[in-house]
């Protein structure tokens, strides 16, 4: 197995503040690895410093071959990334959202043209690429917004929190999309607060108090903590933490 | 350069979209120069005035010194003759002059009636009108004093004449002043309100994931803004020339470097304000409150700046609008040339390197 996100005792500090804690895993191409935690456990400080957002204070990562200290744009190059925050641009249509992410990752005009052909065809938005992204169905925008986060084809995608405020039917379609996405080879990097959708992920690690508490297939954990659903483990694990989550 | 073409593109889409502001932008310039026609007039107190005296008799002593205890003028000095006040005047360092004819003194007392001359600086008609009628009452109380001392009538008549705006039309005074804030709304206001919007979205986050170079991003922002202003430029120039005869006197190159360098100085304003404020109304009332009331109060063209306490004058010079509505007033309505302007341009280039560098440094490349 071909490893795309190596962490080796990866820290992050605010001051006496340990925010993530000597994190240590690896994830493997084309997997969608959940990554779990209750709010204030450090999973947005970790995602931010595999994404070369946030520089780390110790310990070592490499993201798709590349050091998170000093390959940041080559990183930048290789990830996608959607927000929990909605993060595509309502006062431009479908086809221009489209047109602008592949631009600013330096894609060529025919190639952008071909990707948006494909793009709307997939999403079966033909009719709508003409369309304000404001006048779409939330479903339809979490969609988009993630097949425009994988525009330029990279080795991994972070999604932070996805389908906050999503029915679950269109959650159940999203998620369609990511093991479409899985399929091709790209890594899936995934933050969540639905334990259904852990249940989809590959492997899944659950962040408490800024460490990794457990890291395996959601089947393995389950049998690990004698319980039926993601939900209790999460509950046995998440209810320990000190910290209060903000 | 193709990336930066891209997210160029995209900000005009943003802007052609918001045809509601991009309305009230173009429309702003036309109402405010109808509106500011019916501009304010103040007292104005300690004017800078110069004195000739062709004459030097006992009258013309008499109510120099008269003129001087007013609290309305201030004395600047005694010029030799008449050809140093063109050149007081275009410097600005007087507001009126004062010239007694040889003779004068003679005259009133043989004929019973003289006339002394007086020019003030009309590019700023308001203070024009109202320091020569303080003026004329002067002449008037003094001319009563005449009266009652004498035994046959005496008159004094002031012949009052206006520099470089004959008309004393309130135009040339609010033109640059709407000039000035105008410029001042679109670049500081939209640049602050574009960049906060993405940061509100969460799309900022994106972009900084993205390899897109921030400083890309402060480009592809400022750039709208800038065609934006450019083009009300343009607008309020025409309109100035056609509805309300106000050439550019002066040489267009400089105006239009003036204008730029005013115009970068408050994209720069603009983008700090951006990196503090965490929301698009919070960015709006910044640059409101920030750099609109400033704008209005401190520029000049609204209140004398010379009539204000000695605190507001300081914190007036911090102002870019001041220095950029000096060039405009020099270049537009009195022709001057580099020479007399090249201060304001230097202190203007000054804010505006000083403001660029501690924004560019500011703006985050890492979110935190």
């Amino acid at each position: 197995m071909e490893t795309v996100i190596h962490t080796d005792r990866l820290t992050k500090r605010f001051g006496s503040f340990i925010a993530a804690n000597e994190l240590t895993f690896d994830v493997a191409k084309g997997e969608i690895f959940g990554f779990l935690g209750a709010n204030g456990a450090g999973k947005t400080t970790a995602m931010r410093m595999l994404c070369g957002l946030l520089a780390p204070s110790s310990g070592k990562a490499t993201i798709a071959g590349f050091d998170v200290y000093t390959q940041t744009e080559r990183i930048k190059n290789s990830i996608g990334y959607m927000s929990q925050k909605f993060s595509l641009y309502d006062d431009l249509t479908v086809a221009e959202n489209i047109r602008f992410y592949a631009g600013i990752y330096g894609m060529s005009g025919p190639a952008i043209r071909a990707k948006t052909t494909q793009l709307l065809e997939e999403l079966q938005l033909q009719k709508e690429a003409k369309t304000l992204v404001r006048e779409l169905p939330l479903g339809w925008k979490q969609k988009l917004s993630f097949s425009v986060s994988i525009v330029h084809e990279p080795e991994i995608v972070f999604l932070d929190e996805p389908t906050g405020g999503v029915d679950p039917v269109t959650r159940r379609q999203f998620w369609d999309l990511i093991y479409a996405a899985s399929d091709k080879g790209v890594t899936v990097f995934v933050t969540t607060h639905y334990m259904d959708e852990a249940e989809y992920c590959n492997r899944v690690s659950i962040m408490v108090d800024g460490v990794i508490a457990a890291l395996d297939s959601p089947v393995r954990l389950k049998g690990q903590f004698g319980s039926g659903s993601m939900e209790d483990v999460f509950y046995e694990l998440a209810r320990k933490a000190k910290r209060k989550g903000d | 350069m193709r990336q930066l073409i891209t997210f160029i593109r995209k900000e005009f889409l943003h802007v052609f979209r918001d045809r509601k502001t991009l309305l009230m932008l173009f429309g702003l310039p036309i109402a405010q120069i109808v509106l500011f026609g019916f501009a304010l007039s103040n007292e104005i107190k300690n004017s800078h005035i110069a004195v000739v005296d062709y004459s030097k008799d006992a009258v013309t002593t008499k109510l120099i010194s008269k003129i001087s205890g007013s609290p309305y003028f201030n004395i600047q000095r005694s010029l030799a003759g008449a050809e140093e006040l063109n050149a007081a005047f275009k410097k600005g360092n007087i507001k009126m002059a004062v010239i007694f004819p040889a003779g004068f003194g003679d005259d009133l007392i043989h004929t019973g009636k003289a006339t002394m001359q007086v020019i003030a600086d009309a590019s700023d008609p308001n203070q024009a009108t109202t320091i020569t009628n303080y003026l004329t009452n002067i002449v008037n109380d003094f001319n009563s004093d005449l009266a009652q001392d004498a035994s046959q009538p005496m008159q004094i008549e002031p012949e009052v004449q206006m520099m470089y705006n004959p008309e004393l039309r309130g135009a040339p005074n609010f033109v640059p002043g709407v000039m000035a804030l105008v410029l001042m709304l679109v670049c500081t206001m939209m640049t602050s309100v574009a960049i906060v919007r993405e940061k509100e979205l969460g799309t900022m986050e994106i972009l900084l994931v993205s390899p897109f170079k921030p400083i890309y991003i402060i480009i592809s922002k400022l750039a709208p803004n800038l065609l934006i202003s450019v083009v009300n430029l343009i607008i309020i120039l025409v309109l100035s020339d056609i509805f309300l005869d106000l050439p550019v006197k002066g040489s267009l190159l400089l105006l239009v470097t003036g204008t730029v360098l005013f115009i970068m100085t408050s994209l720069s304003i603009g983008l700090l304000l951006s990196i503090s404020a965490k929301t698009q109304q919070a960015a709006m009332m910044g640059s409101l409150m920030g750099m609109m009331l400033p704008t209005m109060l401190l520029t000049g063209f609204l209140f004398p700046i010379e009539n204000m306490p000695v605190a507001l004058q300081v914190l007036s010079n911090l102002v870019p609008s001041r220095w950029y509505f000096i060039i405009i007033k020099r270049v537009m309505l009195k022709g001057l040339g580099f020479e007399s302007v090249w201060r304001e341009m230097l202190i203007l280039t000054g804010m505006c390197v000083l403001l660029f560098t501690i924004s560019l440094r500011q703006f985050k490349i890492r979110l935190q």
